[in-house]
């Protein structure tokens, strides 16, 4: 007999028993002990028919290959910087990787320095090594804003679904917003509107477990930016 | 058998439990029983340090255990490492190791900080506990929480969770235990006194019974942060 023992959106913690028997599944987030399926760490289940999952909560970032992060540049070799993205193990990236011609020999300040911020994709993980690439559109250097830290768990929501969430900041606080999968967001506007996109996402960071999010994030934001255009006439 | 401070002979002292204490930390918790306060805070995985330390095949888990230098009752505390803390951190990293997959950080490393703010005595068992919910609250994956207790004997009376009064006592048997609940297997087990094997199945059985309540008080600890 298999019977389930959480329901959906249950918050767990690590060694929670959310299943018994076989006609359940461990995926993300948990795994299968004996006859039963055990949560791995604190996080919301999804139950999908039979395969069972549990979304983190809080969680240090792990890089994947395809990704798309914010960096910044903490080291450099004679072909190559490398980055400091946010987890255990330092990424490189490099010169045969970047979007410019780079010769050979040249001092590699010159395009990218120490405590510069870039936007790059992860094409490999082996093993502690994470290679970086820019050869694509948008990877770039990033210029002045400002960088919120946020919990990469918590990415998901920041974007929405199909990117309604993070569209529907860019539209109302008019800033330019990138979003690094590491949990770094980079975001540039004037400062008013700098400042308000910037408390909507430390408020996603903080409530994204909670129900109706984008309604409360969008009035949060239609109260702001009203307030801030009678401060200006 | 009455005890000091009027509990029965199985009865724990009253827990409080708490995540999310230190701001800056990847993971934190705090854990109370009776007069006995641990705070715990866990960084990493991150790049480990001195670099001969790194393993390519496996990450290290490094604690460390203090007491505050007000922590005591009486004495100053000396804030320098002593054999004791040394040897506690060593065996609070032995307790939390089964419940953790090291293998998946490579040259990384996991620190848990464990400061005792006040003590009356169990202060491993108090440290594990917050430790434990430390590294969950961090969103480390692991297949358990630990909790940790001791018991003991005094006077042929096996009492549960010693307090400061009935471990000064000349005769006392103290035995701490690290518990894993869902498993029933254990982690941690010291013994200082005597006690003979009968006496030690019956007190590892009783400690087994009071670390579900313990983790009990953990888990509800973990899940209230995310609640309203």
């Amino acid at each position: 007999m298999s019977n389930l023992k959480v329901k959906e959106k249950d918050i767990v913690v690590p060694g929670e028993v959310l299943a018994n028997g076989m006609d359940f599944l461990p995926s993300q987030g948990t795994f299968r002990d004996g006859d039963d399926i055990v949560a791995n760490m604190i996080g919301l289940t999804f139950i999908d028919g039979r395969v069972l999952k549990v979304i983190p909560l809080n969680a240090k970032y792990i890089p994947r290959p395809g990704d798309m992060v914010i960096g910044k540049v903490t080291e450099m070799s004679f072909s190559s910087w490398f980055l400091d993205i946010g987890c255990a193990n330092r990424a490189m990236l490099s010169v045969r990787e970047t979007q410019e011609f780079i010769e050979s020999g040249v001092d590699l300040s010159r395009y990218y320095r120490f405590g510069d911020y870039i936007v790059a994709k992860i094409i490999k993980v082996t093993r502690g090594n994470i290679d970086l690439t820019m050869k694509e559109q948008g990877l770039r250097r990033l210029g002045v804003g400002k960088l919120i830290n946020i919990n990469t768990s918590k990415v998901p929501r920041i974007i929405g679904k199909q990117g309604s969430m993070i569209s529907m900041i860019k539209e109302k606080t008019n800033c330019r917003i990138v979003v690094g999968k590491n949990g770094l967001v980079w975001l540039q506007g004037e400062p008013a509107d700098e400042r308000v996109a910037a408390e909507a996402i430390t408020m996603i960071n903080e409530d994204a477990h909670k129900d109706g999010l984008t309604e409360r994030i969008e009035e949060f934001i239609n109260k702001k930016c009203k307030g801030g255009k009678d401060e200006k006439k | 058998m009455k005890r000091n401070d009027g509990r029965k002979v199985d009865e724990l002292r009253p827990m409080e439990a708490k995540t999310g204490v230190v701001k800056r930390a990847d993971g934190s918790a705090m854990f109370k029983i009776g007069d006995t306060i641990a705070m715990a805070s866990v960084y990493g995985p991150r790049e480990l340090h001195p670099k001969f330390l790194q393993n390519p095949e496996k990450g290290l888990l490094r604690c460390n255990y203090n007491m505050m230098t007000f922590s005591g009752s009486g004495d100053r505390v000396r804030p320098a490492p002593s054999r004791r803390s040394r040897e506690i951190s060593l065996v609070t990293q032995n307790a939390l190791l089964p419940v953790l997959n090291m293998e998946a950080y490579p040259n990384s490393v996991i620190d848990v900080f464990v400061e005792l703010v006040q003590t009356d005595a169990g202060t491993r068992c108090a440290g594990i506990c917050a430790a434990a919910m430390a590294l969950a609250d961090a969103g480390i994956p692991m297949t358990d929480i630990v909790s940790a207790v001791s018991v003991g004997y005094l006077k042929n009376t096996l009492l549960v969770d010693i307090n400061a009064v009935e471990d000064c006592d000349l005769h006392a048997t103290d035995i701490a235990v690290a518990c894993l609940p869902r498993s029933g297997e254990f982690s941690l087990l010291q013994i200082d006194g005597d006690v003979n094997q009968k006496q030690l199945v019956e007190a590892l059985e009783k400690a087994k019974g009071a670390c579900k309540k313990i983790y009990a008080v953990q888990q509800k600890a973990l899940k209230e942060k995310y609640k309203k």
